[in-house]
């Protein structure tokens, strides 16, 4: 079967509408990540999905809602033990660790078929049902809201904390706030795209972008932009008859665009450097660099 | 008399169980510049972080024109310790001044019309129009400076709340930092205070000082305070005030002395000749 043939089935429709979502989600967080370094916040979280998928699954059957449910005792856990910037990585190491022995702990007591919480740790884009589709989409629009509401605040405490903290803005409250985003958005995505693959989608587009653009809302549209490059070719690429599964292109053809990134943003800001010095020229006696 | 821009009675400040200033009486007028001194650690920056509504006092009272510090941000201009952008921040001049502006709203960072007028006016009032559109963090630190300046400045603040803000700059740049300071203060009538490690710079500018050491403070202007008597006492350890090439530099009396002022010594190391 070929490429449009596929189209018309329901699994591969579910595919696209699902990795668009995530895509939307991952890229518009992303810059986010890196502007605030929590880079291993990612990681930790997506892999405790699989943690909370376990305990859903044991608990009531249900690894969606405990991967959900999860996600956020994950980010309460990650914010209220790593309130300081040089204990974040190492708080979130311990909770990750601990987290996965549970995990384990849970799955050696589950009778029935473990896949359920092991496929999280793979994902599986080609197997999104109806009812997941469903969820996705309300959780987007919830991350996609929450973002764009807080994104002016949150960027100031990013790049200014101490002037933002000055100017009455809840720098702490903020984190916090991004941080459950942030859980919930890799958690939803480590179904889709698996737990091991997640960052890149959440970090690598954001960095390509950054490489790129200088202002921004520049980055977060390019972030955007990127992800969904990647997230939809990819399953393009694997539907047009190939038996390698996707996420492989979808990381390939990420890491392939963050690569031409490193290739254009020195020539970028080489260019901008120019500006600058013509500027700088123009107005006379040269500042001391 | 007008009211003053920033008055504190009996105010007492620190964390905890640990009070690390005061207790402070102090009133500021508009237009009157004054400079915090002090060794690292004697409440500069806790003084600072009341003013600003982070830190609630332990005691006593605090208005800024007449408001408590939480109620007065919008009076309130900061330009924080300088620290250097990170090189490949994604952000422009432009924008990182507008978010003094308007960084706690909700929302995309879409600048109104009016908004974007006001910060084009602040960035020529410090000459920043030029470089306004470079990311942050091609900047140099004078031109960063800058840009916390004209930050500082929008929203017409009556108080001026300035941290270290000629750190890291060359003997030019913190003239013009100084100039543009002193200009902003003489044309919105507004209070200036100066937290600040090195006094020299700063002293032609200076109405009065206010010296912190553990905790303990002394007011007054230049004259009154900088002496050798009065130092000595706040310190409670022989220091001596002198004059050397028409720069004023507190020196240790005994080795006692020496371990309080600490940092004094590694400045008039690292300054070199004042021309």
């Amino acid at each position: 079967m070929g490429l449009t043939g596929y189209l018309q089935l329901p699994f591969a429709q579910h595919a696209l509408i699902a990795g668009t979502l995530i895509a939307l989600i991952c890229g518009l967080i992303g810059p986010f990540v890196i502007a605030r370094s929590m880079a291993f916040a990612v990681h930790g979280a997506a892999e405790l999905s699989f943690t909370g998928a376990a305990a859903g699954l044991v608990i009531a059957s249900n690894p969606v809602a405990g991967a959900l449910i999860g996600s956020v005792v994950v980010a309460g856990l990650f914010g209220a033990l790593g309130e300081r910037q040089r204990e974040r990585d190492s708080a979130i190491g311990v909770v990750l660790a601990a987290g996965l022995g549970l995990g384990v702990l849970l799955l050696s007591h589950y009778q029935g078929y473990a896949t359920a919480a092991t496929n999280i740790l793979f994902g599986d884009i080609f197997g999104v049902s109806t009812t997941s589709l469903a969820l996705l989409v309300g959780l987007a629009v919830v991350v996609a809201a929450a973002m764009i509401t807080i994104y002016r605040p949150l960027l100031f405490s990013s790049v200014d904390p101490d002037l933002a903290q000055a100017r009455g803005v809840p720098t702490r409250w903020l984190g916090l706030v991004f941080l459950v985003l942030l859980a919930v958005t890799v958690t939803e995505a480590a179904q889709i795209v698996g737990t091991l693959l997640v960052l890149s989608l959440a970090i690598t587009p954001a960095a390509s972008a950054q490489r790129l653009a200088a202002s921004p809302m520049a980055v977060t549209g390019l972030s955007i932009l990127l992800a969904l490059l990647a997230t939809d070719g990819g399953i393009l690429c694997s539907l047009s008859g190939s038996s390698v599964p996707p996420t492989v292109f979808v990381t390939g053809i990420s890491f392939g665009l963050y690569l031409l990134a490193r290739l254009v943003g020195p020539w970028l800001a080489r260019r901008r450097r120019e500006r600058l010095a013509l500027v700088r020229a123009e107005q006379g006696p040269r500042p001391t660099p | 008399m007008s009211a003053p821009a920033i008055k504190l009675v009996g105010l007492e400040a620190g964390y905890g169980a640990r009070t690390l200033v005061g207790p402070l009486d102090l009133e500021i007028q508009p237009g009157e510049v004054v400079a915090v001194l002090g060794p690292n650690g004697s409440g500069k920056t806790t003084l600072l972080k009341v003013l600003l509504g982070i830190l609630a006092p332990l005691a006593g009272l605090v208005e800024i024109d007449g408001l408590a510090p939480r109620q007065a941000r919008r009076h309130v201009g900061y330009i924080p310790q300088h620290r250097d952008f990170d090189r490949d921040l994604p952000i422009r001049g432009r924008e990182l001044v507008g978010l003094g502006l308007s960084g706690h709203r909700l929302g995309l960072p879409w600048a109104r019309r009016a908004e974007r007028q006001a910060i084009d006016a602040a960035l020529v009032a410090v000459g920043a129009e030029g470089y306004a559109d470079a990311p942050v963090g091609m900047l140099s630190g004078g031109e960063q400076q800058r840009l916390r300046i004209a930050q500082a400045l929008l929203g017409e603040p009556s108080v001026l709340l300035c941290d270290e803000p000629l750190l890291a700059l060359d003997l030019r740049r913190q003239a013009q930092v100084i100039e543009l300071i002193d200009r902003q203060r003489a044309e919105r009538d507004a209070a200036v205070l100066f937290v600040t490690h090195e006094i020299n710079p700063i002293l032609p500018l200076v109405d009065r000082l206010l010296y912190l050491v553990q905790g303990r403070a002394a007011v007054g202007t230049p004259h009154e305070v900088l002496t050798t008597e009065r130092l000595s006492d706040l310190y409670g350890a022989p220091v001596e005030v002198v004059e050397v090439g028409g720069r004023i530099v507190v020196v240790a009396g005994d080795e006692s002395a020496n371990q309080l002022l600490g940092h004094h010594h590694d400045h008039a190391r690292e300054d070199g000749p004042w021309d």
